[in-house]
């Protein structure tokens, strides 16, 4: 089913996209990812979305896959797009002086019928320009250095917008059917051991290349179902650690909240849960381990900001590992497969089933309870951080 | 030249077909507005005594009293109003300062009043309170920026209360001690938190002193280790919403024995709080005596420092924070005073629903607002005020006029004269017995009930199911009827935007 009030051929980007104000959006997502690191195609994260389609309107789809990238494994890859000629030469000089350029190429993409409008699409494999990370800060890590790079583009470069920015993992995605995007970005083509897929539903009508989902920042990727009632509260906490929510998407905001407490403050992933989708004091209250019971309290009274509050399922991934999590009280649909090495998680087990016939186990992670697949072999994954 | 008869504010109404003369009226008035005159056997109401406390009419029994305002009115005139009018002819008779109690009657523009809450529709599930958990709970004091999972360490010192309302400051002496129970009690039964004021703590008090915030005010009065000891947290009073920059006055006839000992002090004296502490007289200074008080207590219970809110709150408030502060007490130019010139109550400060936005604000832009928490103070008049002031940044509020309304009062503004006839701001044990505690508790304790209920539907329809996703959440607020400027200190969209 097209959506017939999507422009075939649209002459300009839309100027007022959800770019600047927040709308909301219900959506589909599923992740397959290989726990032993080995890649396999786009095919099946392709097959399984597209299974999902009722779950969008045609304003946004997009991919994430890890292991993409082995030839620039090292260098970190920024995906770009752009609604003008102007904004891309900016942000070219911009990155000329930020970092050194090894490789820049346009994405590879094919012509779809029903995608009219497409913005430039660009990827660079860049090296961090040393003297230029020590300019403001003499300690600097360097992914705090590209997040800051990221952010001052996406701030301040009107029309362009990073939104891609890891090591080798990309993220694609555009205003479309997730088939229409997949077929467009060749998906299929590129071999990777963990495949995020999202496909959106937003309440608005004007659809922003940017505002698809997943949302990257450094080597994570978010793709959400849901609407955050707590998202002023969660940026406004963001924004003292220098976060900058320039997209306003609630998926913005879990991407950043997941690179606070788990890459800086070393939170390890299994505790995110009870941070994001913290459990009732009730519940904590009946816990019988004191020191258990402690930290959960200790969790929630320092971290009260961060509770994610209202529906959302998401699937979260790194270098190392996908993440599934559901709100305390699962207001939004998450099944969780596995079969042999690989894991599934999906908004719902018809997504599963369409690329895994018969999975060992199929199950449904209770309000808050994290599903965490980690990658067993290091080989696969060269440039593994230290985080998650 | 004519003798100027007393101007009378409220007319004194009896209905003679219903007066049965039972002169209850005539024993109840501490104001002795109505006397019974055996020869003609009637009943006669001086209207220029009356303060409009309205306590006649609730307990007259067959209600033959109504108690009405004066419709005698001066020729209208926008700027020479009655009442500035009559301060003067008051002020020309005494030659004082006019005193007043309770909050400003001021028109001030009520920012509360022009915000408007959110509700989920369609895209988020709202939430049923009856049916789904719905959590309230807080915790009062400093935490830190981050969690180190893999080493146990505690936290400092919370106050961990059932509900983002506490019972502000009312020191014993500024009402009675049947009041201050009914609210130490209330606040012990619910689960949350009572201030002692600058009145010490009274001996029969002590048994909700896990309860209780004990203040450490100017003039000091029964502030001892054993007073720190027993409280569950400290505050340190630097001014007060209906009078900031002044100090207090409890005239000596008040100081009754159980006060002096309260308050260590001589029966009978003056109890003068001075207007600055004699020993902050700078941002270090008060970062000594915070360090002094924490060292007092072990460092096991959180100390706080209340302000008034003032021109430049924000940047003090964070000064406050940087010395060492675990919360923060913004008290808002409606905030409530037993005795207060009016020419301060009603001038001095800026309204709390701005200061608790900036200062939430600044703390944020600094990143110390863990380090402290913020709660609002000054003229909250329902549970929309309170979740309004969650949602701008507060971690909790205070209530004071609410409390005591809901103890009896009527607002007549009397606190000053000590004659209070509902038995609240009072030492009168003639009227002081008319507060039965229990019966005072259970209704103070059925106010933070009907709030909390009413913070948790509203919470519910945002699709909220805990208070912290609230807290400082300013997208779920829009303005109505206010200017950009406005807007931009709220932090809050206009509607429709």
């Amino acid at each position: 089913m097209k959506n017939e009030y999507l422009p075939k051929t649209a002459p300009a980007p839309p100027p007022v996209a959800d770019r600047d104000f927040r709308i909301s959006s219900a959506c589909g997502v599923t992740g397959i990812m290989n726990r032993s690191g080995g890649l396999f195609s786009g095919g099946d994260i392709f097959e399984s979305i597209c299974n999902m389609k009722e779950r969008g309107n045609g304003l946004g789809s997009g991919f994430a896959a890890y292991g993409i990238y082995p030839d620039f494994g090292n260098q970190w890859c920024f995906h770009v797009m752009y609604d003008t000629e102007k904004s891309l030469a900016e942000t070219e000089e911009y990155l000329k002086k930020k970092f050194e350029l090894i490789h820049c190429e346009p994405i590879p993409t094919k012509n779809v019928k029903n995608i009219g409008y497409r913005p430039l699409l660009r990827r660079y494999f860049m090296n961090i320009n040393k003297r230029a990370q020590r300019e403001f800060y003499r300690n600097i890590s360097d992914e705090d250095y590209v997040i800051r790079c990221v952010m001052e583009i996406n701030s301040t470069i009107r029309n362009a917008c990073v939104f891609s920015s890891g090591k080798n993992m990309g993220i694609f995605k555009g205003v479309g059917e997730p088939d229409d995007i997949g077929e467009f970005y060749r998906i299929k083509e590129y071999k990777a051991y963990i495949w995020t897929a999202h496909n959106r539903f937003p309440t608005n009508t004007a659809g922003w290349w940017g505002g698809a989902h997943p949302f990257g920042l450094l080597d994570w990727s978010v793709a959400h179902n849901g609407e955050i009632s707590s998202y002023g509260i969660n940026r406004r906490y963001l924004e003292n650690f220098g976060y900058k929510c320039s997209f306003y998407t609630d998926t913005e905001v879990i991407a950043y909240l997941f690179d606070l407490l788990v890459r800086k403050h070393g939170i390890p992933l299994e505790r995110v849960g009870n941070i994001l989708a913290a459990p009732f004091w009730s519940s904590i209250e009946r816990i019988e381990d004191r020191k258990e019971k402690e930290l959960l309290k200790k969790l929630r009274i320092v971290y009260a900001s961060a509770l994610i509050n209202g529906p959302f399922a998401i699937i979260v991934a790194n270098a190392n590992c996908m993440f599934g999590l559901n709100d305390r009280v699962k207001l939004r649909p998450l099944v969780c497969a596995e079969k042999k090495d690989f894991l599934y998680i999906a908004s719902e087990e018809a997504a599963i089933r369409q690329v895994c016939k018969k999975p060992d186990r199929v199950w449904m992670p209770p309000g808050g309870e994290p599903t965490i697949g980690r990658v067993k072999n290091k080989k696969s994954n060269r440039n593994r951080p230290h985080y998650g | 030249m004519a003798k100027g008869k007393n101007y009378s504010q409220f007319l004194v109404g009896r209905d003679d077909g219903r007066c049965v003369k039972c002169q209850a009226c005539v024993r109840v008035c501490s104001n002795e507005v109505h006397s019974y005159d055996g020869k003609t056997d009637s009943i006669r109401s001086d209207s220029s005594k009356c303060v409009g406390c309205h306590f006649c009419e609730e307990i007259c029994p067959t209600e033959a009293i109504s108690i009405e305002r004066n419709k005698s009115q001066l020729r209208k005139n926008a700027n020479w109003t009655q009442d500035a009018v009559y301060n003067i002819v008051r002020q020309a008779k005494s030659g004082g300062m006019l005193l007043t109690g309770m909050g400003s009657d001021k028109n001030f523009k009520n920012y509360f009043d022009r915000i408007v809450l959110n509700a989920s529709q369609v895209t988020n599930p709202s939430m049923d309170p009856l049916r789904e958990p719905m959590e309230l709970k807080t915790f009062i004091g400093s935490k830190p920026e981050r969690v180190a999972v893999d080493r146990p360490g505690k936290l400092m010192k919370q106050l961990e209360i059932a509900t983002p309302i506490m019972f502000s400051a009312m020191s014993f002496g500024s009402i009675s001690l049947n009041a201050c129970k009914s609210l130490a009690k209330a606040a012990a039964d619910f689960g949350t938190f009572w201030n002692t004021g600058e009145g010490g703590l009274h001996r029969d008090l002590e048994r909700y002193s896990s309860n209780a915030i004990v203040q450490v005010a100017s003039g000091r009065f029964g502030v001892n280790s054993e007073y720190l000891e027993k409280a569950a947290a400290v505050e340190i009073k630097i001014g007060q919403g209906a009078k900031p920059g002044i100090g207090g006055h409890l005239p000596g006839e008040k100081v009754s024995a159980e006060i002096s000992r309260t308050r260590m002090i001589p029966e009978g004296t003056d109890a003068i709080s001075p207007a600055p502490h004699h020993d902050i007289y700078s941002i270090e200074d008060l970062k000594q005596l915070v360090f002094a008080l924490k060292e007092a207590t072990l460092y096991k219970k959180p100390v706080g420092v209340k302000i008034s809110a003032v021109n430049n709150v924000a940047p003090i408030a964070s000064g406050i924070v940087r010395a060492g502060a675990d919360f923060v007490v913004i008290d808002g130019i409606r905030g409530g005073t037993g005795a207060a010139p009016l020419v301060t109550r009603d001038n001095v400060g800026i309204p709390i629903e701005l200061a608790v936005a900036v200062v939430d604000e600044r703390l944020r832009q600094e990143g110390i607002r863990h380090k402290a928490s913020v709660i609002a103070a000054g003229g909250f008049r329902s549970s929309a005020d309170v979740i309004k002031a969650v949602a701008l940044g507060a971690d909790a509020v205070y209530i004071g006029t609410a409390a005591l309304v809901s103890l009896g009062c009527h607002l007549c503004q009397k606190c000053y004269t000590g004659k209070c006839n509902w038995g609240i701001a009072t030492q009168d044990e003639a009227l002081t017995k008319r507060l039965n505690p229990e019966t005072g508790a259970r209704q103070a304790y059925n106010l933070l009930r009907a709030w909390s209920m009413e913070i948790k539907e509203l919470l519910g329809g945002m699709g909220i199911n805990a208070i912290e996703s609230l807290r400082g959440n300013r997208d779920n607020l829009r303005g109505i009827d206010l200017d950009e400027n406005e807007l931009k200190i709220l932090g809050i969209k206009h509607a429709g935007q």
